[in-house]
């Protein structure tokens, strides 16, 4: 028997990134193939070609056997495949009813909807698959697991086969995720195949039948369960070939510059995102917070840096209660953000780099006087900062939209670490970047720390943690799950704590500066 | 570890809690109004007398007659009833319905007071009010139809006034039905303009609608001045008469006041049914408003995001341009140059304030075509509140509603973004 | 590490005003508003001809003849525009070589008069631009600068036995006082509700109307009148004219003059312009700068009112000298084609009002010569805004090159913000 699906030599290009780099997949009837891989590294954009969303450059699909084609999400409707997408396709104003008919809408006479046959459907789908839903609710009203259920419905109401499941459980919380796997054997049980996208390890390990890695769009490997443990997993998907190196002195810690209490924030969706945690930064060391991206650290930075405000807790800043200050005011004191998202919060892409270089401090003095601001000087001052932060741009006239993305950082780099600094906040700063732009950055917050200002750096990228830390914190699900000396940890053993594996602990290090303590 | 889904109070609860004391507070602050201003004013013995059948009408209804300070009391002891219920337990869900009770009671207690010690023609009153409401409910329509496929139009106004003059000109030529289905035809043609500027081209749909708008402005004042004002014969289409629905037409006071109008006014009731209808029961319906909320969402599934756009700016247009002939067919028999002076805004308010539902539009069409009215006769009666002051409430009720301040509406999510296919 | 292959280079030119401007068309591709005007000015050309009688009369016999009477329609039109705007070339060479007085200032009058129709251009035109920039679509400017309007003639008419040094700075001041009201309404509730500016600015619109109808007839109702009209305002608040009559050029065009370079100067030279421009283009990264995005929403929709409601006073303090009803009648719509036009520069603003004033003090001699009503000059706006809103059109039609770096396009984010 062929298998339900094979995709042969994929490849997908975007302007400037190899997306997906010939990719073969196989998925077998009634299988969970999970699809690892760090975010980035292609997994979604595979799906989208499956799904019709994105045509790709090269291959070749098969389905049962026979060759596919597919342009647009009805030819995979049709194909039989069905997806549940990382944001949710869900209309929140709708009821579940609604949302599951839109596009294959069950109807009497004359276009008029049916509601009573789609509710009695979903009702019967319910029950076959342990999917808990009422078709009346809205949308709007039901938690996010019953959202997901609701996704998954409609996949079984266009009686998809190969369904495809893209981060299910970024969302969701651990008795949530649980059923979910509940659910995902119940419909293999029943034919289904599944193909399971995450970066999770645990997860792979708890549920796939077979599991496929991707790095950089490319196939790394595939296992399964049995053969592979989490630690070989762990290397295969974060494991980096290319070992940067970087020169660091010893850390020479003084007093507490940051200090982070009890802090609880909200996400944008009014869920408790940062749970409670608490830390110390000191002076001249470097404290790297590690984790799967979404555990909390983005409203971590927000908070630390003003953005955001926190439900509970206290931030000091030089000793100084901060946790309701502004962002310029968190500025004054002395502290640089590199964000997480340049081209989102750190630049104005068509003002010129000479504009960039001042976007917050333009207003005092030199670069203003009174209201005139200086244009000469702050165009003189850009050069300088060009020509010493190593920024390849035709002239500080250019709009720092047309650089590439590594000069555009070192724009961000340069307006933040160019003033006298006692806290460097660097959130994931050199994502996307060529190895080149890395090294320089890496080189220039380590400098920041020997000059003695305390670091604060966020990343996923394990690789980065461990070479730029001195004290390495690692999150998961809002916590901070332990702190440890970068000195001695293995990439192995943080890449457990990043996957929550907190309990079955392999060394226990107690901090090395005692006030620093875990929270979990 | 603890569990991961605390809820904290999000910030739709703390609305609901703001809303009920803001509403209670209306409620009492609309019953002081009451007291205050009409009950004190009023002498006691003065006598209120409603004429409950419209003018020119056979049928014989007796005068509704009551002692005016009695009912003004009662009126604002009913409302600061509600006002102190709201305060204490909350209508909840049905907060809106008691809305537009207490507005109603209040507008009666305005109306006794006005007419105490003299005659009013309720009747006359209400007709008007449907009538005003025409053109505002069906400018009302015709955004809710774009907007609720994701699509703003503020050229409602600027696809009223073009079909109302080529309904006046085709209408002269050829007849009345030639110039509405004319003008029906011209208003889908301006928003087919607006859909591939703002669909295709991804214009700004403001700016497109703006183009669209001047446009109009330019083209009928030219045409107007160029052949109108010479040519009467091109100027002179006449209007639709009044159709009698046989039987409900006879109905006391209802009769005459709901059941006697020319087909613009049926021709509305008939498209607020279908679109409510058609909007919320039927398949065409939830593909709609899925790309109004949620395109890629409908993408996913199928659904072609463009086409629905395109189909629904074009009918919604078309349904301005029913409204706009009615300007010209339906009411005055001739064009005059910017003759809609502003209804297709007040039309897109009246979507805002009926929030983009069509009965919601209706509603207010209603309130502001009694606003309308209701300023054209308080001169005759000698009132001493300035007209203009009632006509400008629709806007500032609207500015109110879009602040928040009673709840926020519930416009669909997508309105106003272009749709961008990716990974093409 | 590698070495710098690129030495960064900078010009150290000084920057100009035209400079920037220069550079913000050539960017945006100066080809396309130029050809936007063309094309939208042979498109009026075909309308004039369309609705030439004669040319349907000829048809039948000679359509190349037909064609020729429609062309020469057109032609005549133009003409006409251009005699009854620039001026008749004839006439001048005659006037100044007869050079008699009177015959000169008539000769010139029509370029004058251009020019002084341009002045509320220019203020709306701003007005419009300056929101752009802050990221804030201004609809409203016909109402400010209705409320302009009526404030300044207020002080205009109330305050008396005043100095004109004194009234009439005061006097525009007030007009642009309450433009600024009727601008810092909206742009609060955007700041703190979200209500979306465009639907306010309309209501407030109306509600401006509404209130002008209510104080014309009542508490600014002229004395003795029956009419809606305004008292005549004191000789001291009236904007000085240069010349005898008929020429009506006052003071008024080279304070818009002042109010485009004072925009300029706000917007590229202070901070306030930075910020404003900063929130405009990013407000994230403006947020994430520390700008005040809730000041910067006000004050910007403040001074763009207050520039609309200095094309009200310059309106009725330098040639009205009165208010009546109606007096301004889409201004509010044909600024947002000027901001467009201009692309949101004030120097391109300048040029785009001026092209505006032209055309709508030519349209009149046009009507008379030729008999194609003023109304055409709409259509012409109308379809200008188009070609430049749908710059794709122009180059659909021309066969030019898609710029790479096309997203001057702006967005608006639904009516809830």
């Amino acid at each position: 028997m062929p298998p339900v699906l094979e995709l042969r030599n994929i490849t997908k290009r975007f302007p400037g990134v190899l997306a997906n780099d010939r990719i073969d997949l196989t998925l077998n009837r009634g299988e969970i193939h999970a699809l690892l891989g760090e975010n980035g590294a292609g997994k979604s954009t595979l799906m989208n070609i499956l799904y019709g969303l994105y045509q790709p450059d090269e291959g070749e699909i098969f389905i049962n056997g026979e060759q596919a084609r597919i342009n647009s999400p009805t030819d995979a409707i049709h194909a039989g495949v069905g997806m549940v997408h990382q944001h949710f396709m869900l209309i929140p104003v709708f009821t579940v009813t609604e949302n599951v008919m839109l596009g294959s809408e069950s109807i009497k006479v004359g276009g008029v909807l049916d509601r009573k046959t789609a509710a009695e459907r979903i009702r019967e789908i319910s029950s076959a698959y342990g999917l808990a839903v009422n078709p009346d609710d809205y949308v709007r009203d039901l938690p996010v697991g019953g959202q997901q259920r609701v996704e998954i419905i409609k996949l079984l109401y266009r009686e998809a086969d190969i369904l495809i499941l893209d981060e299910p459980t970024a969302v969701l919380t651990p008795q949530e995720a649980d059923e979910l796997f509940k659910i995902m054997h119940s419909l293999t049980e029943r034919g289904k195949s599944i193909i399971f996208i995450t970066h999770k390890l645990r997860e792979v390990l708890d549920i796939a039948d077979r599991i496929t890695v991707i790095r950089r769009g490319q196939v790394v490997g595939s296992t399964t369960p049995k053969q592979a443990d989490q630690n070989k997993l762990a290397s295969m998907m974060v494991g980096r070939e290319v070992d940067l190196k970087l020169e660091k002195k010893a850390a020479k810690p003084g007093a507490v510059v940051l200090e982070v209490e009890n802090l609880k924030i909200a996400d944008d969706r009014n869920q408790i995102a940062v749970d409670g945690i608490s830390f110390q930064v000191h002076a001249g060391e470097v404290l790297g917070v590690a984790g799967v991206q979404g555990n909390g650290q983005t409203e971590l930075v927000e908070a630390v840096t003003g953005l955001r405000n926190a439900l509970e807790g206290h931030i000091h800043l030089l000793g100084e209660d901060t946790t309701q200050a502004s962002p310029r005011h968190i500025t004054e004191l002395g502290t640089a953000h590199i964000p997480e998202d340049r081209q989102r919060d750190g630049l104005v892409l068509n003002f010129p780099v000479a504009d960039n270089l001042v976007l917050n401090t333009y207003y005092k003095q030199p670069y203003s006087q009174g209201l005139i601001m200086q244009h000469e000087l702050i165009a003189e001052t850009a050069k300088t900062r060009v020509e010493n932060f190593d920024i390849r741009t035709p002239s500080v006239e250019t709009s720092a939209g047309s650089l590439s993305g590594g000069n555009q950082q070192k724009v961000i780099v340069a307006r933040e670490l160019s003033r006298p600094l006692k806290l460097v906040v660097a959130s994931q700063p050199t994502r996307g970047l060529d190895v080149g732009s890395i090294e320089y950055i890496h080189g220039r917050l380590v400098a920041s720390r020997d000059e003695g200002a305390a670091v604060l750096l966020v990343s996923s990228e394990l690789d980065e943690i461990m070479q730029l830390s001195d004290r390495i914190a690692v999150m998961y699900r809002g916590k901070i799950v332990d702190v440890l000396p970068a000195k001695g940890a293995s990439k192995e053993q943080i890449g457990l704590l990043m996957a929550g594996l907190s309990g079955q602990k392999t060394l226990k290090n107690p901090a090395k500066r005692g006030k620093s303590r875990k929270d979990a | 570890m603890s569990s991961q889904s605390t809820t904290i109070p999000t910030v739709a609860s703390y609305g609901t809690a703001r809303r009920r004391t803001t509403m209670g507070i209306v409620f009492l602050a609309l019953a002081g109004v009451i007291w205050y201003f009409f009950s004190r004013t009023t002498q006691a013995g003065m006598i209120t007398t409603f004429t409950l059948n419209p003018g020119g009408s056979q049928a014989n209804f007796p005068d509704l007659v009551f002692g005016t300070l009695p009912i003004l009391n009662v009126l604002a002891s009913v409302c600061a009833l509600i006002g102190a219920f709201q305060l204490v337990r909350g209508f909840g869900k049905r907060t809106n319905a008691v809305l537009g009770l207490v507005a109603a009671l209040f507008i009666f207690a305005f109306l006794s007071w006005v007419a105490s010690g003299a005659s009013l023609n309720l009747a006359g009153l209400l007709r008007a009010t449907l009538i005003r409401a025409i053109p505002i409910t069906l400018g009302a329509l015709s955004g809710i139809l774009c907007e609720r496929a994701g699509v703003v139009n503020i050229a409602i106004e600027g696809m009223m006034l073009t079909s109302a003059m080529l309904a006046a000109i085709f209408g002269s030529l050829y007849g009345l039905w030639v110039g509405l289905f004319s003008g029906v035809i011209a208003g889908g043609l301006l928003a087919l303009v607006h859909a591939i500027l703002s669909i295709k081209y991804k214009t700004d749909q403001i700016v497109s609608g703006t183009v669209i708008n001047i446009f109009s402005i330019g083209i009928t004042s030219f045409i107007s001045a160029k052949y109108l004002a010479s040519s009467r014969h091109l100027n002179n289409p006449g209007i639709f008469s009044d159709i009698q629905i046989p039987g409900l037409v006879d109905i006391p006071f209802i009769g005459p006041i709901a059941f006697s109008h020319n087909i613009f006014f049926f021709g509305m009731v008939i498209l607020l049914a279908l679109l409510h209808f058609g909007l919320f029961f039927t398949r065409w319906g939830l593909r709609l408003r899925s790309v109004g909320e949620h395109p890629k969402a409908a993408d996913t599934l199928g659904i072609n995001v463009f086409r629905t756009r395109y189909m629904a700016v074009i009918l919604g247009g078309m349904m301005a341009g029913f409204g706009g002939a009615y300007f010209t067919l339906g009411s005055v028999g001739r064009f005059d140059e910017v003759m809609t002076a502003g209804r297709g805004f007040i039309g897109l308010a009246a979507m805002i304030f009926g929030n983009w539902n069509p009965f919601g539009a209706f509603g207010a069409g209603l309130l502001f075509g009694f606003a309308d009215m209701l300023a054209a006769r308080l001169a005759i009666l000698g009132v001493r509140v300035p007209s203009e002051f009632l006509l400008m409430a629709p806007y500032v009720a609207t500015m109110i509603i879009l602040a928040g301040v009673v709840g926020r509406g519930q416009m669909p999510a997508a309105d106003g973004q272009p749709y961008e296919k990716e990974g093409h | 590490m590698a070495k710098k292959d690129t030495q960064p280079q900078t010009s150290s030119k000084k920057k100009t005003a035209f400079g920037i401007f220069l550079e913000e068309l050539t960017r945006g591709s100066l080809l396309v508003p130029i050809l936007a005007i063309v094309t939208g000015l042979l498109l009026g050309g075909l309308i004039v001809a369309l609705t030439t009688e004669q040319v349907y009369t000829t048809w039948s016999e000679s359509p190349l003849e037909a064609i020729g009477i429609g062309v020469n329609a057109a032609l005549r039109s133009y003409g006409a525009l251009f005699n009854g705007s620039i001026g008749n070339p004839e006439r001048i060479i005659d006037a100044l070589s007869s050079g008699e007085e009177a015959a000169i200032r008539r000769a010139f009058n029509p370029f004058l008069e251009s020019l002084t129709k341009s002045v509320p251009y220019i203020f709306a035109g701003l007005a419009v631009a300056l929101g752009f920039r802050a990221g804030l679509f201004n609809i409203g400017a016909e109402g400010q600068l209705f409320i302009g309007a009526i404030t300044s003639v207020y002080v205009g008419f109330a305050l008396t036995g005043l100095p004109a040094i004194i009234h009439l700075p005061l006097a525009l001041g007030a007009g642009a006082l309450g433009g600024a009201l009727w601008g810092f309404i909206p742009g609060w509730l955007k700041a703190k509700t979200g209500g979306h500016e465009v639907i306010n600015t309309i209501m407030m619109n109306y509600i401006a109307f509404r209130l002008s109808e209510y104080l014309l007839r009542g508490p600014l109702q002229r004395p003795g009148s029956t009419n809606p009209i305004s008292p005549f305002i004191e000789a001291s608040a009236q904007l000085p004219r240069f010349f005898d009559s008929p020429i009506r050029f006052h003071l008024g065009f080279f304070i818009a003059l002042a109010a485009a370079y004072g925009v300029y100067w706000l917007l590229f030279k202070t901070r306030i312009g930075f910020e404003l421009r900063t929130v405009g283009a990013n407000p994230k990264a403006a947020r994430y700068a520390g700008m005040n995005i809730v000041w910067v929403t006000v004050l910007a929709m403040s001074l763009s009112g207050a520039l609309a409601g200095m094309a009200g006073a310059n309106e009725v303090l330098g040639l009205n000298y009165n208010l009546a009803p109606a007096f301004s009648s889409g201004y509010g719509f044909d600024s947002i084609a000027l901001a467009l036009i201009g692309k949101s520069h004030p120097l391109g603003v300048v040029l785009a009002a001026l092209l505006f004033g032209t055309l709508r003090n030519g349209a009149l001699q046009m009507q008379i010569a030729a008999n194609v009503p003023v109304d055409i000059i709409s259509v012409m706006q109308a379809l200008i805004l188009a070609f430049i809103a749908a710059p794709a059109i122009i180059r659909t039609i021309y066969r030019l090159r898609t710029p790479e770096d096309d997203d001057d396009q702006l967005h608006v984010r639904g009516w809830g913000g």
